[in-house]
């Protein structure tokens, strides 16, 4: 018998979801991070969980792991001291960045410039240069990479990036500079540009470099430790670490590649999310996980989520691949205000954090957070069912009369605007990833899972009219969830960049076979058995002059067939979709990208027993909370005694372990065989 | 004139009372919907100009024509009075002269789009976009001839006109405007952009008056301004007095010998209400440097420093009005008289805002910043490629920005919101050239206990023989420095033959002829520096020289002595600073460098170049 684990270490919480793969039968735990060393949390968890379900950690046949390690790394500055050699007039390549300041006119009198990711100090230059076709223009010259190696050796550096101007098209001065880098610094990891990213654009390339080979002896010393204790355990597994994208990769390939995982946490509740939709037979979801401080959205259509080619890590754009999530400073945490001049009410993007927290959670805090508020409405009742803490309900409400009393409104009314504000951001995030890309909300679920998502996903689904919103099983362990029941990923990109009139079909065909077959060798390398691997091509396609294109999926058939008219032809069916015009401009083909897929995964979800549709067996206690501006009666029911078919008609509360979910009047929830949560509008109600 | 409105329903919208709560969430909203424009736009516009540099500007306007976001404040109540027309449901307005909308845009480059926002035959808003247009036709690859002496040479002129009419497009107008430029096909695709953009918009204005209501939207937009206003008469109270503050600064040149120009601007409060008036600019330039500035945008440039520098924390729109009297002298070179050419107004435009700075941190220094603001640097390279295609690039440099406050200025960073460099591969892969530098220029930032940030030394080898033209400014008057802080330095062009010579290149030149293999060095000024430079941590002073930011002799000015490797000699700098802090007088609060005269005796020695001329106005004087 196999089981899976999934393992998502949080800032505050290490969560673990151990699945059963031939029953669908799973366990979950929660148990505090240990952010000094996170593997002592991990196996804090594994050994509480193996003794739960009964099994022994050599039962576990995956253990599939979402990190925010490398994130932190980058985010902290704790990476290691990267040396960077690039050509002879770029020294300040990463100095100058794009040159861009965020925010608005006159920002630049408060904008706080990052340090770039590779010190100054440790940027040297070497002679020689490739043009922008390939050929050598200036020879290599040997003797100045030499002296520039040798600087770098002498200030100590850690790992060393090779970053050459026009790199992307021909690498071989970058190869002759990682030899001669072996050999006067060995035992130094050397990380090339165009093996790391073979694009366009100096500034992303030599970031995205640099940011690999920073975080490449965080991720490997945290990846051996965590190994070694696993083993210690009896796990004789296989261990694998969720990507940005929401594939997984060895954990051999995320130590020598570990820029495809700086976002792999927020990535583990999108797959979370995909698997939930497969089972309750959803196929468009918005998703929403709110957290403390922060809020995380995605776009899932067709059960496939957007990918977008960059990953955003604090202020830093890195050229991989990853979910498109957007993140938006609005959580539990999130701290509301009164500015004295404008006499507004804001809330976050400033938040309380875990400590000191919200009033409520009585650790010391004193501001009035959105979970104040929630707990002033009755949303949040005060006895968690299985919460080890009691909310402090009179503090939370002291806290939440400063609002009442700067606006000169009642403490119920200021309550409610503190959440009606906080779902105001929430929406705000979900139109960028929706209505700004040319979808309609209006046709997909919102499912809303982390710590508070329930709490506000019913409110936020009328806002989009987004329906049936979702409170999935097991929303606190979502992330873990989805990083126990993804697959195998990995992906290569080629700039193309010529003109689709002097384009051939059979010239892309060839070059995607080329990709595939380097794809494929990878996968096999990772396990994963060649008859297996499903393949996916993507070819970017624009207007000759635009400086965004758009993505097109093809197969090889399609392609064959179609030929390069039927691929402009569904260029501009999309562009008009995007954008609402056409263009006689030529078209562009600008890259072309493969991406190899393990085994999709068949992993049941285990049924709830059948019910009456009545809830009342799972019903806790009568309630009261504040909605729609006025008092009104609620029912507190207990998830884990819910069966499937229950209805529960709004207003109404469902607790369990790590979560809450609030179901609006109005609004009634049906639980679904699985025992997801699918809250409608009421037959006439109003939207 | 006045524009005459169309609507279908007259039904006054009613007042209604708004909770802040829903206040906030109608101000958040319209926020949004500004961010997705700007998406919009660049996604789908052609130019490098606006699609890699984001040269282009939104706006959502309440149903009076008063921004209630967006960042150049609003020209449409100027417009409206001026225009001799209808306006109704269907309608869109095109228009890019800037003397038929009192400077709303303020050169025939800028595109603009307006598009009246109904809503069941009311009108509810209006959306706006504009975008500069990388040619436009004229004389001049780039439509931007330094030496024009009227607007007719500037490119087409487009006057309000309407674009769409009723919702019927007028291809006709169109086929004509884009028969006068050199690059129809960006300039096609740029519109559609602005056009798409300020449709997002208004999609979403009409959704947000849905869901909430027609009257509680307006009545919301009406509450947002009303708000800036109260917030923002707090702040004029508490940060501007009633004693007048002065302060000038100078435009270097105008491209054809005369100069500096002088911009002055008196600042004091009366009651409520703050006054800055311009009275002492020098009159119109007989070239292209004139800035026709609109009243309402300088209003905004002010509200937004002002908040920039008290209190980021507010949002601004055009609520405050009221409280702000601008006054700029008819014929001045902030407000020429027709027809005068107009096309090299960013160097004024950029000055306005180093003459912001220096009159609102007068009266308190720690909020004061150092200069900064030249322009924006412009880069023209066109002719025939190899295979014989027709090539023309127009590109934005940056400079050092200047020193803060908060510390010290970024190096080769833009001033201007949104801004970000070309990619040097993607100018290679499209363009005949190569970029041979692109780094800092070492001790361009001036010093300061916040250094300046360091220009850019950008150099271009070109790869097919063609023309090129260069606008830049602050290569005469240097950016100055404050609290102590010294100038940062000036922008310099040089062109190198393949055979090593050197020639020194003019800041605003023309059709200068460049054959295969010449290196065009583009070397932009520093910001100016912030506090005492004695003050700066010496071990700093010696990282920076390793860094490549500072060098050996550079650091002479912290009072340093360090040697290449960066190792400070901690005696001899003691020493070192001991000295210069004797010699030297009380700190200035401003150090703008040497008087205009000195500049001018050593202009040549210093520069290369001859010094300018200084002006003389036959005709015209500028205050009325």
């Amino acid at each position: 018998m196999g089981y899976r684990l999934g393992v998502d270490v949080g800032g505050t919480f290490t969560d673990l979801l151990l699945f059963n793969q031939d029953s669908g039968a799973f366990w979950r735990h929660k148990t505090p991070s240990t952010p000094h060393d996170s593997s002592e949390g991990i196996l804090n968890g594994v050994t509480a969980i193996c003794a739960e379900a009964g099994v022994a950690a050599n039962d576990i046949e995956y253990l599939l792991h979402g990190t925010t390690v490398a994130t932190n790394a980058v985010l902290e500055g704790k990476g290691a001291r990267v040396g960077l050699v690039t050509t002879e007039g770029y020294r300040h390549v990463m100095q100058i960045a794009r040159s861009y300041v965020p925010g608005g006119l006159a920002a630049w009198i408060i904008w706080p410039k990052p340090q770039p990711l590779a010190a100054l100090e440790d940027t040297v230059t070497v002679k020689g240069r490739m043009d922008a076709d390939g050929n050598e223009y200036r020879p290599f010259d040997e003797k100045s990479a030499r002296a520039a190696l040798t600087t770098l050796k002498t200030q100590g550096v850690e790992a060393i990036t090779v970053s050459l101007i026009n790199a992307y098209v021909n690498g071989d001065h970058e190869t002759k500079i990682g030899k001669l880098a072996a050999e006067i610094l060995p035992g130094v990891p050397v990380s090339l540009s165009h093996e790391i990213l073979p694009e366009m654009q100096e500034y992303e390339r030599t970031l995205t470099t640099v940011a690999n080979a920073a975080v490449r002896p965080v991720v490997s010393n945290y990846l051996s430790n965590l190994r070694g204790k696993l083993a210690d355990k009896g796990f004789a597994g296989r261990l694998s670490l969720l990507r940005s994208d929401g594939g997984l990769m060895t954990s051999n390939r995320a130590e020598e590649h570990p820029v495809n995982i700086l976002m792999s946490g927020p990535a583990g509740g999108v797959t979370g999310a995909l698997w939930v939709g497969k089972n309750a037979g959803i196929k468009n979801i918005l998703t929403l996980d709110v957290g403390g401080t922060s809020t995380d959205v995605a776009l899932i259509e067709n059960l496939e989520p957007r990918r977008v080619r960059t990953t955003e890590v604090g202020h830093l754009s890195v050229r991989a691949s990853s979910l498109d999530v957007k993140t938006v400073g609005a959580g539990g945490g999130s701290i509301a205000y009164v500015p004295e001049l404008t006499r507004a009410l804001r809330v976050g993007p400033q938040s309380a954090g875990a400590v000191p927290g919200p009033v409520a959670y009585g650790k010391g805090g004193t501001q009035p957070t959105v979970t104040d508020a929630n707990v002033v409405l009755g949303y949040l009742p005060e006895n968690l069912l299985g919460g080890s803490f009691k909310l402090d309900r009179a503090g939370a409400t002291k806290a939440v009369q400063t609002v009442a009393d700067a606006l000169g409104i009642d403490l119920m009314a200021a309550a409610r605007g503190i959440i009606d504000i906080v779902n105001e951001n929430m929406f705000g995030a979900l139109r960028m990833i929706s209505v700004q890309q040319g979808y309609d909300p209006r046709h997909f679920a919102l499912m809303g899972f982390g710590g508070a998502g329930p709490l506000h996903v019913n409110a936020v689904a009328r806002l989009m009219g987004s329906w049936p919103a979702i409170s999935p099983v097991s929303p606190g362990v979502l992330c873990a969830l989805g990083d126990a029941t993804t697959r195998m990923r990995t992906e290569t990109a080629r700039s193309y960049s010529k003109l689709a009139a002097q384009t051939q079909a059979a010239e892309l065909g060839t070059i995607l076979a080329e990709m595939e077959a380097q794809l494929r060798i990878e996968l096999v390398a990772e396990g994963v058995s060649d008859s297996d691997i499903e393949m996916e091509f993507e070819i970017d396609v624009r207007y000759s002059g635009q400086a965004f294109e758009v993505p097109l999926t093809i197969t090889m058939g399609a392609l064959q067939q179609d030929g390069v008219e039927g691929l402009l032809a569904r260029f501009d069916a999309e562009h008009l979709r995007l954008f609402t015009f056409n263009m006689d401009t030529p078209h562009e083909i600008v890259n072309l990208r493969a991406v190899a897929l393990g085994k999709a995964l068949d992993l049941p979800a285990a049924q709830l027993p059948k019910g009456d549709g009545s809830p009342a067996a799972a019903k806790m206690r009568d309630h009261k909370l504040w909605m729609d501006g006025k008092e009104q009666a609620a029912v507190i029911y207990d998830r884990s005694k819910l069966r499937q078919g229950d209805i529960i008609a709004g207003p109404a509360i469902v607790v369990e372990m790590d979560s809450t979910t609030l179901i609006e009047s109005g609004c009634v929830g049906s639980v679904d065989a699985v025992g997801n949560i699918l809250i409608n509008l009421a037959e006439g109600a109003v939207s | 004139m006045t524009a005459q409105i169309i609507q279908t329903n007259n039904t006054p919208f009613k007042k209604i009372a708004i909770d802040p709560v829903t206040l906030d969430i109608i101000e958040n909203a319209l926020r949004n919907a500004r961010i997705e424009m700007d998406a919009t736009l660049v996604r789908t516009a052609m130019s490098p100009g606006i699609r890699e540099q984001g040269d282009a500007f939104p706006l959502i306007a309440d149903h009076s024509g008063k921004m209630i976001v967006g960042q150049f404040g609003s020209f449409i109540g100027g417009f409206l009075e001026q225009f001799d027309g209808t306006l109704e449901d269907g309608d869109m307005i095109f228009l890019s002269d800037p003397y038929s909308c009192e400077g709303a845009v303020s050169h025939n480059n800028d595109w603009l789009v307006l598009l009246p926002i109904f809503k069941d035959g009311r009108l509810i808003a209006y959306s706006a976009m504009f975008g500069h247009q990388s040619d436009i036709g004229g004389k001049v690859v780039g439509s931007m001839p330094i030496d024009a002496k009227s607007v007719f040479e500037e490119g087409v002129r487009i006057p309000p006109v309407k674009i769409w009419k009723k919702g019927e497009y007028n291809d006709d107008l169109m086929k004509l405007v884009m028969h006068q430029t050199r690059k129809p096909d960006w300039c096609q695709a740029d519109l559609n952009a602005l056009i798409a953009s300020c449709r997002v918009a208004a999609r979403r204005v009409v959704e947000m008056a849905d869901r909430f209501g027609d009257d509680v939207y307006i009545s919301a937009t009406q509450e947002l301004l009303a708000r800036n206003h109260r917030a923002m008469k707090a702040l004029i109270a508490m940060a501007i007095g009633e004693d007048k503050v002065m302060f000038e600064d100078y435009i270097c040149d105008d491209g054809v010998g005369y100069g500096p120009y002088k911009i002055k601007c008196t600042m004091w409060r009366e009651g409520e209400k703050v006054i800055l008036d311009f009275a002492g600019t020098d009159p119109q330039s007989a070239a292209s440097i004139n800035f026709f500035l609109n009243e309402n945008m300088f209003k905004m440039f002010f509200g937004i420093y002002m908040i920039m520098v008290f209190d980021p924390q507010i949002l601004f729109n055009d609520g405050f009005y009221d409280l702000i009297d601008v006054r700029i002298p008819k014929g001045s070179l902030l407000k020429p008289k027709f027809p005068a050419a107009l096309s090299g107004r960013t160097h004024a435009l950029g000055r306005i805002f180093d003459i912001l700075g220096g009159l609102l941190g007068q009266k308190t220094p720690e909020f004061l910043n150092a200069a900064g603001f030249s322009s924006s640097p412009h880069l023209f390279y066109s002719g025939y490629d190899k295979k014989g295609d027709w090539f023309q690039l127009f590109q934005i440099g940056f400079g050092g920005i200047p020193g803060r406050p908060m510390g010290d200025g970024p190096d080769g960073h833009s001033l201007w919101p949104g801004f970000t460099n070309v990619p040097n591969e993607f100018l290679e892969r499209y363009f005949p050239l190569m970029i041979e530098r692109y780094e800092t220029a070492p001790d361009s930032g001036g010093a300061g206990v916040h250094r300046g940030g360091n220009g850019i030394h950008m150099t271009y080898r070109f790869l097919a023989a063609g023309t090129i033209s260069i606008h830049d400014d602050r290569w005469f008057v240097p950016p100055w420095g404050v609290n102590g802080g010294e100038p940062g330095e000036r922008a310099r062009k040089i062109l190198e033959k393949a055979d090593g010579t050197q020639t020194i290149v003019g800041n605003k030149v023309e059709d200068v002829r460049v054959e295969v293999g010449d290196q065009l060095h583009f070397i932009t000024w520093g910001g100016g520096g912030w506090g005492d430079p004695l003050e700066r941590d010496p071990a700093l002073v010696g990282k920076e020289i390793v860094q490549g930011l500072v060098t050996v002799k550079g650091a002479l000015a912290y009072g340093v002595v360090a040697s290449e490797n960066g190792a400070v000699d901690e005696a001899a700098t003691a020493k070192l600073r001991a000295d210069i802090k004797s010699s030297r007088g009380a700190l200035p609060l401003f150090n703008y460098g040497p008087a205009i005269e000195e500049l001018r005796q050593n202009c040549e020695a210093e520069t290369g170049l001859k010094a300018p001329i200084q002006p003389v106005w036959h005709f015209a004087e500028a205050a009325e």
